[in-house]
C-alpha cells in the first residue's frame, strides 16, 4: 500500500513529463539559444564564437532598425484597437441577443481560421486591389477618385492584420461577458441607472476623438478632420448607445476579457510580417519583415537573434505586467 | 430614449404596462442597429473566405489569379495540375497529421495532470502551457532556427522535415491542453467514483467512463492542432530548409501569381474542416445531454450519485 500511494503521487509528474520535456527542449532552451547566438560573431562556415564584446550588434540593431520597431507597435496597436472597436459589439450581440444562433455565431466567428492564413491575405489583395472588385465598380462609377488607392498603403496592413486577429478579441470578450451575472443589470436598474446623459456626450466625443487622432496618426492621414469625425460619432454613440448600467456594470465586469483579447491581438500582430509583405510596400516593413529576412536570406543570425530577442524580452515585460496585475488563469482559459 | 440603451440581458416582452412609441421605437432601433453591426462584422470576417472560394472557380488566362476572368470549373477537375503542388499537399497534410498525433498525446496528459491533481509547479506548469502561445510566430520560429544553427548537423541542421515536425508538436502542444482541459472542468467525477463503487478498477474506469466523456474534448483539439499545423507558414519558414510545404508554396507563387488550383485545395481544406466540426459538435451536444431518467440497466445505475445510493442503501432510523 505505502507504494502504491508513493507512485499515486508521482502520477501527475508522470503525466506531464513527455509534454513538458519537449516544452523545455525545444520552446525554453532555444529561447535560450536565441540569447546566446545574438553575441556571436563570425559565420555559418567559419563557425561562430561567443563574445559579450558582441553587445554592439544589439546598438546597431536598435539604431537601424529602430523605425521598424516603432512601425511594428504603432500598426500592432492601432490593429488591437480596430479589433476592440469591432469585437467588443459583435461579442455582446453574441452573448446577450445570439439566442438559439449562439454556436452558429461564434463558429462564424472561428471559421476563417479554417482557410490558409496566407490564402484569407491573398484574399484582401484581390478585394483592395486598386481596380479590384471593390473599388474597380465604384471607380467606375465615380464615386471613387481614380487615384484612390487602399492596397499597398499602411491602412492595407492595419486592416489585414486586423482582419487575422479579430477572432482573438472577439471570443475573450464573449467568454467574460457571458459570465456576467445579468441580475447585476437589473439592480443597477432599480436603483435608478438610465440613459448616460450628459456625461456619456462628453465622455464618447473624448475618448472617440482620441482614437481617431491615433488611428489617423499611424495611417498618415490629416489628423484634424478625423480628430472631428471621431469625436461626432464618439459623441453620438456616447448620447445615445450607452447607459449608466453598461458603463458601471458590464463594461467594468468584461474588462479582464478586453485586457485578455488585447494582449492576444496586440502580440501576434507587433510580430507579424505577412501582412506588410503582401498588402504593403516599402515604406510599411515591420520588424517581422527585418528579422525574416536577415535570418532567411541575409544568414545575418546574430543581428536577426538579438532583434528576436528584444522583441520576446518586450512581450515578456507586457505578459509579466499583465500577469501580476490579472493573473494567467484568464488568459489560458480564454483561449479554449 | 430611456431605455435604448439595454443591458442586452432579456427583456420581459409580456410588460403589462404598454411601452410609449418613442420607446418602443428606439428600442428597435437599438436591436437591430446592434445586429446589423454584427451583420457587418461577421461579413468582415467571410468576405476573404468567399472570395477565396469564388476564385477557385475563376477562368484566368494567365497565373495570375487576381481578378475575374469568367466561370470556370476546370481547375475543380484537375485540382492538382500544377507542377510541385501534389507534393506539397502531400508533405503538409503527413506533418499535420503527425504532429497533430504526437500533440494531442502529450496535451492531453498534460491536461490531465492539471485538472486531476493538485500538485507543485502546477502553476509553473501554466505559465509553461501558456508562453508558446503568447510569443509571435516569428520568434518561435527564430528560437528554433538559431538552436538547429548552433547544433549545425543533421539531422537537425541543415533544417528539414524533421525539424518542422518539431516545430508544428511544440506549438500544438499548447493548444491541445488548452482544449482538452476546458472539456475536463466541466467533467463530474461521481461517474468516476461510481464506477470504482462497482468495482472498476483506475485503469477500466479510465477507459470506460473517463475516456469516452472526454473523448470530443480531445477530438475538437485534434482538430485544431491539425488545421494550426497545416496552414503555419510563419514557423514553418524558418524550419524548412529545402522541404516545401503547402503555405510555403502559396508564399512562393503569391509574387508571380497563386494559381486557380491553390484556391481549390483552400476551399476543399475549408470543407473539410468544416464538416469535421460539424460531426465533433453533434457528439459533443451528445454527449452533454442530460441523462435519460435511470433504467433498471447496470451501465445507467452508475451513473446516479453515489451519495445519493448509499444513503438510500443505510437503514434509515424508523420514526
Amino acid at each position: 500500500m505505502h507504494l502504491r500511494q508513493r507512485i499515486l503521487r508521482l502520477t501527475p509528474y508522470l503525466l506531464l513529463a513527455p509534454g513538458i520535456l519537449w516544452l523545455l527542449v525545444f520552446y525554453v532552451y532555444p529561447s535560450i539559444q536565441m540569447f546566446i547566438s545574438s553575441f556571436w560573431s563570425g559565420s555559418l562556415e567559419t563557425g561562430y564564437t561567443v563574445s559579450l564584446a558582441n553587445w554592439t550588434t544589439y546598438a546597431g540593431a536598435i539604431d537601424r532598425y529602430g523605425e521598424q520597431f516603432l512601425r511594428s507597435i504603432v500598426y500592432g496597436a492601432a490593429a488591437t484597437v480596430i479589433c476592440f472597436l469591432i469585437a467588443y459589439p459583435l461579442a455582446y450581440t453574441i452573448a446577450f441577443r445570439g439566442g438559439r444562433y449562439k454556436s452558429l455565431l461564434l463558429f462564424l466567428v472561428i471559421a476563417p481560421f479554417f482557410t490558409s492564413f496566407l490564402l484569407r491575405t491573398q484574399s484582401w489583395k484581390i478585394i483592395l486591389g486598386d481596380d479590384g472588385i471593390l473599388f474597380g465598380p465604384l471607380k467606375d462609377l465615380g464615386v471613387l477618385p481614380e487615384e484612390f488607392r487602399v492596397l499597398a498603403t499602411p491602412v492595407a496592413v492595419v486592416a489585414g492584420i486586423a482582419y487575422n486577429f479579430l477572432p482573438f478579441m472577439t471570443l475573450p470578450i464573449y467568454v467574460s461577458l457571458e459570465k456576467l451575472d445579468g441580475r447585476l443589470v437589473e439592480a443597477a436598474k432599480d436603483l435608478y441607472a438610465g440613459p448616460w446623459r450628459p456625461t456619456g456626450t462628453v465622455v464618447g466625443g473624448i475618448v472617440g476623438a482620441l482614437v481617431a487622432i491615433g488611428l489617423a496618426g499611424a495611417f498618415e492621414y490629416v489628423i484634424p478632420v478625423w480628430a472631428v469625425v471621431g469625436a461626432l460619432v464618439g459623441a453620438v454613440i456616447g448620447t445615445a448607445f450607452l447607459s449608466e448600467s453598461f458603463v458601471r456594470v458590464v463594461l467594468p465586469l468584461s474588462l479582464p476579457g478586453v485586457f485578455a483579447g488585447s494582449l492576444l491581438t496586440f502580440i501576434p500582430s507587433v510580430g507579424d510580417f505577412v501582412n506588410a509583405e503582401l498588402l504593403g510596400n516599402t515604406q510599411t516593413r515591420m520588424i517581422g519583415n527585418v528579422i525574416q529576412s536577415r535570418f532567411l536570406e541575409n544568414n545575418d543570425y546574430p543581428t536577426a537573434a538579438a532583434l528576436s530577442f528584444i522583441l520576446m524580452a518586450g512581450i515578456l515585460i507586457a505578459v509579466a505586467v499583465y500577469a501580476r496585475l490579472l493573473g494567467t488563469d484568464e488568459l489560458t482559459s480564454a483561449r479554449g | 430614449m430611456s431605455d435604448v440603451t439595454d443591458d442586452g440581458v432579456a427583456v420581459r416582452a409580456d410588460s403589462p404596462r404598454q411601452r410609449p412609441l418613442r420607446d418602443r421605437l428606439a428600442r428597435a432601433v437599438d436591436r437591430y442597429l446592434l445586429w446589423g453591426y454584427a451583420g457587418l462584422a461577421i461579413l468582415y470576417l467571410m468576405l476573404p473566405v468567399v472570395v477565396m472560394a469564388l476564385f477557385s472557380v475563376n477562368d484566368p488566362p494567365g497565373r495570375s489569379n487576381l481578378s475575374w476572368h469568367g466561370f470556370s470549373f476546370d481547375a475543380w477537375l484537375d485540382p492538382f495540375g500544377v507542377p510541385g503542388l501534389f507534393d506539397v499537399v502531400r508533405t503538409s497534410v503527413l506533418i499535420a497529421f503527425l504532429s497533430t498525433i504526437v500533440a494531442t498525446g502529450l496535451g492531453t496528459l498534460i491536461a490531465l495532470a492539471l485538472v486531476r491533481y493538485r500538485f507543485r509547479g502546477s502553476s509553473t506548469t501554466n505559465l509553461l502551457i501558456f508562453l508558446p502561445m503568447a510569443t509571435p510566430e516569428i520568434v518561435l520560429g527564430a528560437s528554433l532556427l538559431t538552436l538547429f544553427v548552433a547544433i549545425g548537423q543533421p539531422p537537425l541542421f541543415p533544417t528539414n522535415f524533421v525539424t518542422i515536425l518539431i516545430a508544428h508538436i511544440m506549438f500544438n502542444i499548447s493548444f491541445v491542453v488548452v482544449t482538452v482541459r476546458a472539456r475536463l472542468y466541466g467533467f463530474d467525477r461521481h461517474l468516476e467514483e461510481a464506477a470504482m463503487d462497482l468495482g472498476a478498477n483506475e485503469w477500466t474506469t479510465f477507459w470506460k467512463v473517463t475516456f469516452p466523456m472526454i473523448l470530443p474534448g480531445i477530438l475538437a483539439a485534434a482538430l485544431l492542432a491539425f488545421s494550426l499545423s497545416i496552414d503555419d507558414y510563419v514557423i514553418t519558414s524558418f524550419t524548412a530548409g529545402r522541404t516545401s510545404t503547402f503555405p510555403i508554396f502559396i508564399w512562393g507563387s503569391a509574387r508571380v501569381g497563386v494559381p486557380v488550383q491553390v484556391n481549390v485545395i483552400g476551399t476543399a481544406f475549408f470543407l473539410i474542416a468544416v464538416g469535421f466540426v460539424a460531426i465533433t459538435s453533434y457528439l459533443g451536444s451528445r454527449a452533454e445531454r442530460p441523462l435519460p431518467p435511470p433504467r433498471p440497466e447496470p451501465d445507467e445505475r452508475a451513473a446516479t450519485p453515489v451519495v445519493e445510493r448509499t444513503r438510500a442503501s443505510v437503514p434509515q432510523p424508523e420514526g
